[in-house]
């Protein structure tokens, strides 16, 4: 199948803020730089600003007096979107319903006074790489959500944009269909080397499609990085708290050991003053009490087949989870020991 | 069952009783436009005689009325079109305003815009004795017909989003007008154009006023006729009216029905 050459576009916002109409303080003034080629993930809670931010890249919304929106080194702030040459992927498709799947796909192409031919011709190609041959004549609302979702995604790529910019794309699919499409949409960035920007709130989405993940909290970005380095080292305690699950137990660190009322960790890089530890679920096993570092009660049991997730209170804190593929039943209230890698600790 | 076809039955009659209670009058009518002597009834025999009159008498009303309606259409169309757009794009307290006014002239009688329209413009000679002068008041009439059927349709679609799915493929303004806003609101602007045509072909009150000997419409030169001649006479116009306006009435919604589920069925999938 033929890749497009297409030439990456850098994207750069500088201190770009958006305030509506109404008062809506939508962004705090940004700066972010997005490399030609990257595939960048917006992620966040609802209404922190994350569709604002991409509708001002798209030329959709025009950033607060001072904001700057650079393409390749070039100020487009004032270009509207037509002629940004950025392709859009909606999460409600938004495909024209007065035209059949064909003529949607080819509309960009007819926008540029493109002959029927080379329309044509490129309409195919991108047929076939969403696979969606057989559709080609169908009506808009003869296709399923997520042949709406392929048609979308052809139809934004067959003009050979310089960016993909897609907002939530597959938030309106059940989970099997976006587990699908969305490892298609990987390959797909991947293979095109487009840059891309993919909003989303669903971390797993974010994992797996980002090179680099912004997450945003009430207009600002919390922290810019590549998945495992958010995951691994959060910024602040919004970033610690949104992705995944993270347990925090209080204590003082003194001589390399991390002391708490439900015992000690050994923890010889703590940072001087920290009164709170974090940790990820799969930092931690459970083990006999005599090699434990912390012992706890079971407040919850969860069986999920290969492993069994357990609720332990150790202070007056949230309960820790910890999980654990241990062959037995854990009774409500049995006291059991935890073992903590040290690798994993945290202090924000 | 049982008890179910009874209600379909009964509920069946009903309907044709109504049917043929607002339908038998205007048979009779028209048989009456056909007949030779309306006293004596049909024995009297079939005559195309009195169409034949009315078509020598009142051809221009006919002529008129078409005339009329269908530069009323134009210019509905050109004016309500875009102002429906603009209504449907830009959703604030001043289009929701008018959206509200433009039910006054529905809800104003017919006589009282005439009679406001001869108050301004009566002492403008030349328009006030013209076929525009009618123009002006039908346009006033049924202009809000067309921008609610055309509002409906594009408030059902997303059209904010179609846009700028549109724009982000590259087209400009006229594009997304031509490509993307009219033909998704084909549906609207051809139920607005029924409206507007049977509207101003029928549209009797107001024009009683606006018209003068010169410009009398097709339903004024009825009312003359019922008024002045001979009943059969009159009836035989009935007769011509019917068959001008059924045959556009049913080509119009012949029109709008085949692509109605591709036009109507707005995006799935909101926010
Ligand atoms: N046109 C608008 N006028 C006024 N306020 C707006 C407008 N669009 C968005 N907002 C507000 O700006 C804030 C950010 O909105 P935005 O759509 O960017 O959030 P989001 O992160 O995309 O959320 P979601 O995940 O729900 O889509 C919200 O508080 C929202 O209510
Ligand atoms: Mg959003």
């Amino acid at each position: 199948m033929m890749t497009d050459p297409v030439q990456p576009l850098a994207i750069a916002l500088s201190r770009c803020g958006k305030t509506f109409a109404d008062g809506t303080r939508a962004l705090e003034p940004l700066d972010l730089e997005i490399k030609a080629g990257e595939t960048v993930v917006f992620l966040g809670p609802s209404g922190c600003g994350k569709t604002t931010t991409l509708r001002i890249i798209a030329g959709l919304e025009d950033p607060d007096a001072g904001g700057r929106v650079l393409f390749d080194g070039v100020d487009v702030t004032a270009q509207p979107i037509e002629q940004r040459n950025v392709g859009m992927v909606f999460q409600s498709y938004a495909l024209f319903p007065n035209m059949t799947v064909a003529e949607n796909i080819g509309y960009g192409l007819r926008v540029r006074r493109a002959k029927k031919p080379a329309i044509a011709a490129r309409v195919d190609e991108m047929l076939g790489m969403m696979r969606i041959e057989p559709l080609a004549d169908r009506r808009i609302d003869q296709l399923s959500g997520g042949q709406r979702q392929r048609v979308a995604l052809a139809r934004a790529l067959a003009v050979r944009p310089r960016a993909l910019l897609l907002d939530e794309p597959l938030t309106a699919l059940d989970a099997k269909l976006r587990d699908a499409l969305r490892l298609e949409i990987d390959e797909l960035l991947r293979r095109l080397g487009i840059t891309a920007i993919y909003v989303t709130h669903d971390q797993a989405e974010a994992m797996a499609l980002g090179d680099r993940i912004a997450v945003m909290d009430h207009g600002k970005m919390a922290q810019i990085g590549p998945p495992r380095e958010i995951y691994r080292r959060p910024a602040t305690r919004f970033v610690a708290d949104f992705i995944g699950t993270m347990n925090r137990i209080s204590g003082v660190a003194r001589g390399g050991v991390f002391v708490t009322d439900a015992g000690a960790v050994p923890w010889l890089e703590a940072p001087p003053g920290t009164t709170e530890a974090l940790f990820r679920p799969e930092d931690v096993t459970v083990v006999d009490e005599g090699q434990a570092h912390l012992k706890g009660s079971v407040v919850a049991a969860f069986f999920l087949g290969d492993r069994t997730r357990l609720f332990v209170k150790v202070d007056a804190n949230k309960p820790l989870v910890v999980e654990t593929d241990a062959r037995r039943d854990y009774a409500h209230g049995e006291t059991v020991g935890l073992r903590i890698d040290p690798r994993g600790l945290m202090a924000l | 069952m049982k008890k179910r076809a009874v209600l379909f039955w009964a509920q069946l009659g009903f309907t044709l009783m109504v049917c043929a209670f607002l339908i038998v009058p205007v048979v009779l009518s028209m048989l009456a436009g056909v007949t030779v002597n309306y006293q004596n009834g049909l024995e009297s025999g079939l005559t195309l005689r009195w169409i034949g009159e009315v078509w020598a008498g009142y051809r221009q009303t006919i002529f008129l009325s078409i005339g009329i309606s269908l530069v009323c259409l134009a210019v509905t169309l050109v004016l309500g079109v875009p102002a429906a757009y603009v209504l449907a794009k830009r959703q604030n307290a001043m289009t929701r305003a008018i959206e509200e006014l433009l039910v006054m002239p529905v809800a104003v009688p017919g006589l009282a815009t005439a009679l406001a329209l001869i108050v301004t413009y009566g002492g403008a000679g030349g328009f006030r004795t013209s076929w525009t002068f009618i123009l002006v008041g039908h346009v006033l009439f049924t202009l809000p017909f067309m921008v609610r059927s055309v509002l409906a349709v594009l408030s059902a679609i997303d059209l904010k989003t179609l846009e700028e799915s549109a724009s982000s493929l590259g087209a400009g303004f006229g594009q997304r007008f031509f490509q993307i806003v009219l033909p998704n609101c084909r549906g609207g602007i051809l139920a607005g154009s029924l409206m507007v045509v049977t509207l101003s072909m029928g549209e009797f009150n107001m024009t009683w006023l606006l018209h003068t000997p010169l410009t009398k419409t097709l339903p004024v030169g009825l009312a003359d006729a019922y008024a002045s001649l001979r009943l059969e006479i009159g009836s035989a116009y009935t007769l011509v009216f019917f068959v001008m306006i059924v045959p556009l009435l049913l080509a119009m919604q012949a029109m709008s029905r085949p692509r109605k589920s591709k036009t109507a069925k707005a995006d799935i999938g909101e926010e």
